[in-house]
């Protein structure tokens, strides 16, 4: 008990600390495996309901194999409630904590990052902190992967639990054009000379914020201003991204009065020959698109010259969760390496993992060693520079702008 | 017991749609005391009023309602008035009643790939004839106009009314009174306009009534096919219920009470038109005019009839093949490889989704039908004549908007606890199967010739063995089908699963609309394909076990 509450009283450096001792062993283990064992006992028999943005069919298939895995393992049933947007969990936690229901909610599991974490964090919304006290939390490369306990510069404070590593590309098809654009002005220039070739998701989906977020990162003259909390400044430092936006929607696809509703469906117009660029979060995305039949064998990837944004993806549990042990055994399952390996195979996912290979023992680390590249995918070297993610109120208040100019 | 029947089937009927009503309209004036609003305003309704788009919105529930319910009716009219009694007007039935079944969403889903720019159609006569090595940037599904939403309205809601009139054209002496207007020298069709439709309209008003409320606030539909810069006011109602900004909810029940105004309104300007017709059509009726042949008439309303059911079978075998392609590019008219692992891989969480649609469509089913049968049996047994005022009754769950009665029915379970558990699914879905199955089944139950039951009677049967056995085993057939029909209602509801199943059930539907914002095409044609078949299974049943089970009962057989 101690433990916990000196956990949650510590800033971020603290929490990671504690982590840290657990993962060298040199905290009390015994006394964290008999925790740990109680609760996966109470786990078994358990149904978790997890809701989970919806709108890959790989993602929903791995989602699948995790839930007949965790079945297999620790009795544990999973139900993924496939959500067009996460705010739906978020609301749905929220209506139950307004109907006063503090007990056996709906929601057991959230798949989460930036403003939702940071909404559901400040109001009390979350049951935690429990991500340290994952066994497998040990793994986790909280060093050379901080985004794995600073979600969008809100730190973790142990309310979620890292399961994946996104980095913002584009896919193009070789067979069609040879000139993809690197920067985003370029983007521009490509839209000028490629009309109606080029669209971007309709916010408040993640992808097409990400690509706003991308978009300010390059145009306004104060990216560092992007960091702390948005405020007065916001007209100032968005006001370049709003014109590149307004230049842009001529020579967009449909003229910029239709947007693809999310990633994948932009993937399956480049795929329809309708655009010639698509936008996903995971570098191996085009690979893994090519072995599922879902892009032709000549599809490529780029980055941008400048860099682009990455982040990692969390799952939280909700204060008032019916299933909370079963919720923490998948959550523990989705940092095994096994779970890791799986999703990062670009033939299943290709979502990058938030685990250290120098703290995996050598079989796991052949797992991933072994794991195919595929012929879409940039080789490390060639991925360009990680930005770090802007701060969620530029998110939010990007979304709302957006919707003001373009939404309606 | 059986005396108390009707009386509980209007109470588990019509109080909750009543309950939700007043649940949607008390938040609509700030009364929310579960989000803190304890206070009478009028915020919520100045805030929908101050909505940027929303005139754009209502106007367009409105202009699209209407217009599908026009067109829908045109064709059904023209197609009955210049086929009757013809052998093509057996055939055409026939092929349209499999459609009646299948679940709205799938038919939109399918008509959105059929007419999208790297759709099917395109795909199919491209390069060669229109020279497109690229898919035209054309935007048509959706498109600002809200075209193709009305298109699948219209194809989803002609099977429907053409069963209806064909329903009532039985109640009604259609052919003697043909008969007599061809002998006074009038053409087929101007006859058929000239007299039957005034003895049939008034029948089947109420359906069309139905016709109109739905297209007016049609959210599965819309979510797929309809303009979404802005949106109608459904979706758009939902979206603010979906919001997590719980502040939002006021306006969502202000806007569900609007929509509740809206169909309101549509129904009054039907009306209107109702009457100009009925002006002008009188005036015309009597005015002499015999009419040609109508040779023309019938090419070009046989021609939209096949184009409607066309559509509507195309849309549904195109999303069958992407259930088994693997690579299916554009301008490819069929997919280049062909694979199952759509359906190996998808059977594991297709199992969830699959059982609860079944479990449910079967309890509502058989929960409607105990209800249905339990009311006909009593009106026959004291000999209570049915009223208009009744029908009416019964189509209220119809003519309500869903999203104006659902949303207050949500506030209503999560009251009584059972918010998101199966029995408030069940229940939620047994509003609207069980107009249909009342629809469906009345017709075979009352014109039962009677002489049986007073035979029966005289041998000294008691009235429930007469239920149960003479009744019962000589409309088995009508009453499997009318089971049919309710459970092919209860697959497709979309708008009762996500709100009494808060999130805790997915049925096919649900799991469809989700699939159709965005993911893989060939796992939701596995979705699509499944949706359309539950419902075709359960039809072959209904007709087959019968069939079977009097294989040698001549007599029975024939006994529908």
């Amino acid at each position: 008990m101690t433990v916990m509450r000196v956990r949650r009283s510590a800033v971020s450096a603290a929490v990671v600390l504690t982590g840290l001792l657990l993962g060298l062993g040199i905290m009390p283990a015994s006394a964290a495996d008999t925790a740990w064992s109680d609760i996966v006992a109470k786990a078994r028999g358990q149904v978790v309901f997890w809701n989970a943005w919806g709108g890959d069919e790989r993602i929903n298939a791995y989602i699948a194999w995790v839930g007949s895995r965790a079945k297999a393992l620790h009795g544990v049933t999973l139900r993924h409630v496939k959500l067009a947007d996460t705010a739906q969990a978020v609301r749905s936690v929220l209506a139950e904590k307004a109907a006063g229901r503090s007990k056996g909610g709906s929601v057991d599991l959230i798949w989460i990052n930036g403003e939702n974490f940071k909404s559901m964090k400040d109001q009390a919304l979350l049951h935690g902190p429990f991500a340290e006290s994952l066994p497998n939390f040990k793994f986790v490369d909280v060093k050379d992967k901080p985004t794995t306990i600073i979600d969008f510069t809100v730190p973790t404070d142990g309310y979620e639990s890292p399961w994946g590593m996104a980095k913002l590309v584009f896919m193009y098809d070789t067979a069609r054009i040879s000139d993809p654009p690197r920067s985003i002005a370029g983007f521009l220039e490509f839209a000028k000379s490629h009309p109606s070739r080029f669209t971007y998701p309709a916010p408040p989906d993640f992808i097409g914020t990400t690509f706003l977020k991308q978009a300010l990162y390059e145009l306004t003259p104060s990216p560092e201003a992007l960091q702390k909390p948005a405020g007065d400044n916001f007209e100032a430092v968005t006001a370049p991204l709003w014109r590149f936006l307004d230049d842009l929607r001529a020579h967009q696809w449909r003229r910029g009065r239709s947007f693809p509703k999310n990633g994948p469906t932009q993937r399956q117009l480049l795929d329809d020959g309708e655009v010639d660029i698509a936008i996903s979060f995971h570098p191996a995305d085009a690979s893994s698109a090519i072995a599922n039949g879902l892009l032709p064998k000549t599809a490529r990837t780029f980055v941008l010259d400048r860099g682009t944004i990455g982040n990692t993806h969390f799952v939280a549990i909700p204060f008032n969760a019916r299933a909370k042990e079963g919720a923490m055994v998948i959550a523990n399952f989705l940092l095994s390496p096994e779970a890791q390996a799986q999703k990062q195979n670009p033939e299943i996912w290709g979502d990058d993992t938030v685990l250290a290979m120098d703290r995996l023992s050598a079989p796991d680390r052949k797992m991933f060693d072994n794991l195919p590249r595929g012929v879409a995918t940039l080789p490390p070297d060639q991925l360009g520079a990680t930005l770090p993610e802007p701060h969620p109120s530029w998110m939010t208040r990007i979304e709302k702008s957006w919707l003001q100019r373009y939404g309606q | 017991m059986l005396r108390w029947i009707p009386a509980l089937t209007l109470t588990l009927f019509l109080v909750p749609v009543a309950a939700g009503l007043v649940g949607t309209v008390l938040p609509s004036f700030g009364l929310m005391p579960a989000l803190g609003g304890t206070v009478f305003s009028l915020d919520p309704w100045r805030e929908l009023a101050a909505w940027p788009g929303i005139g754009t919105s209502v106007r367009l529930s409105i202009t699209t309602g209407l217009a599908a319910t026009a067109i829908s009716l045109s064709v059904v009219l023209a197609f009955c008035s210049t086929c009757h009694g013809t052998q093509l007007f057996g055939t055409l039935r026939r092929l349209i009643s499999p459609l009646l079944s299948v679940p709205h969403v799938a038919v939109a889903i399918g008509l959105a790939y059929l007419i999208t720019p790297s759709g099917w159609i395109v795909r199919a006569v491209s390069p060669w004839a229109t020279g497109w090595e690229l898919p035209p940037d054309l935007a048509t599904a959706p498109d600002p106009y809200g075209l193709s939403y009305i298109a699948a309205l219209v194809v989803k809601e002609v099977p429907f009314l053409l069963l209806m009139t064909i329903a009532a054209l039985g109640q009604t002496r259609a052919n003697a009174t043909l008969a007599i207007g061809r002998s006074l020298g009038y053409g087929p069709a101007t006859a058929w306009f000239k007299t039957v439709l005034p003895l049939v309209y008034p029948q089947i008003r109420l359906p069309v009534l139905a016709v109109l409320a739905f297209s007016t606030s049609a959210v599965d539909v819309a979510l797929i096919l309809a303009p979404n810069t802005p949106p109608p006011l459904a979706p758009l109602v939902l979206r603010w219920f979906n919001d997590p900004d719980l502040t939002r909810q006021f306006l969502a029940a202000a806007g569900a009470s609007l929509q509740f105004a809206v169909v309101i309104l549509a129904a009054a300007l039907w009306h209107l038109l109702e009457r100009i017709v009925a002006r002008l059509g009188r005036r015309w009726t009597t005015g002499g005019s015999r009419g040609r042949g109508g040779a023309a008439g019938r090419k070009i309303s046989v021609t939209v009839m096949t184009v409607a059911i066309c559509s509507g079978f195309l849309s549904l075998v195109g999303m069958a093949t992407w259930s088994f392609a693997r690579r299916w590019r554009y301008p490819d008219p069929l997919p280049s490889e062909w694979t199952l692992t759509n359906w190996t891989q998808q059977a594991d969480s297709l199992l969830w989704p699959l059982w609860t649609t079944v479990s449910v469509g079967l309890a509502a089913a058989v929960i409607a039908l105990a209800l249905v049968l339990g009311c006909l049996e009593n009106e026959q047994r004291y000999g209570l004549q049915p009223t208009t005022r009744a029908l009416w009754l019964l189509y209220t769950p119809l003519l309500v908007p869903q999203v104006a009665f659902l949303f207050g029915g949500q506030v209503l379970l999560s009251w009584m606890g059972v918010a998101g558990t199966w029995p408030a699914l069940v229940w939620s879905h047994l509003l609207f199967v069980l107009p249909y199955i009342f629809l469906s089944l009345t017709d075979p139950f009352r014109t039962l010739d009677e002489r049986y039951v007073r035979s029966a009677l005289c041998l000294g049967a008691t009235p429930s063995r007469i239920f149960w056995q003479v009744k019962m085993p000589m409309l088995l057939r009508p009453v499997l089908v009318a089971l049919a029909v309710g459970f092919a209602v209860s697959v497709g509801q979309y708008l009762p699963t996500v709100f009494a199943g808060g999130g805790r059930y997915i049925t096919l539907t649900t799991e469809a609309v989700s699939l159709a914002a965005g993911a893989d095409r060939r796992v939701i044609g596995v979705y699509v394909f499944l949706q359309a078949a539950l419902p075709f299974v359960a039809f072959v049943v209904a007709l087959g076990l019968p069939a079977w089970l009097y294989r040698d009962r001549r007599a029975l057989r024939v006994a529908q």
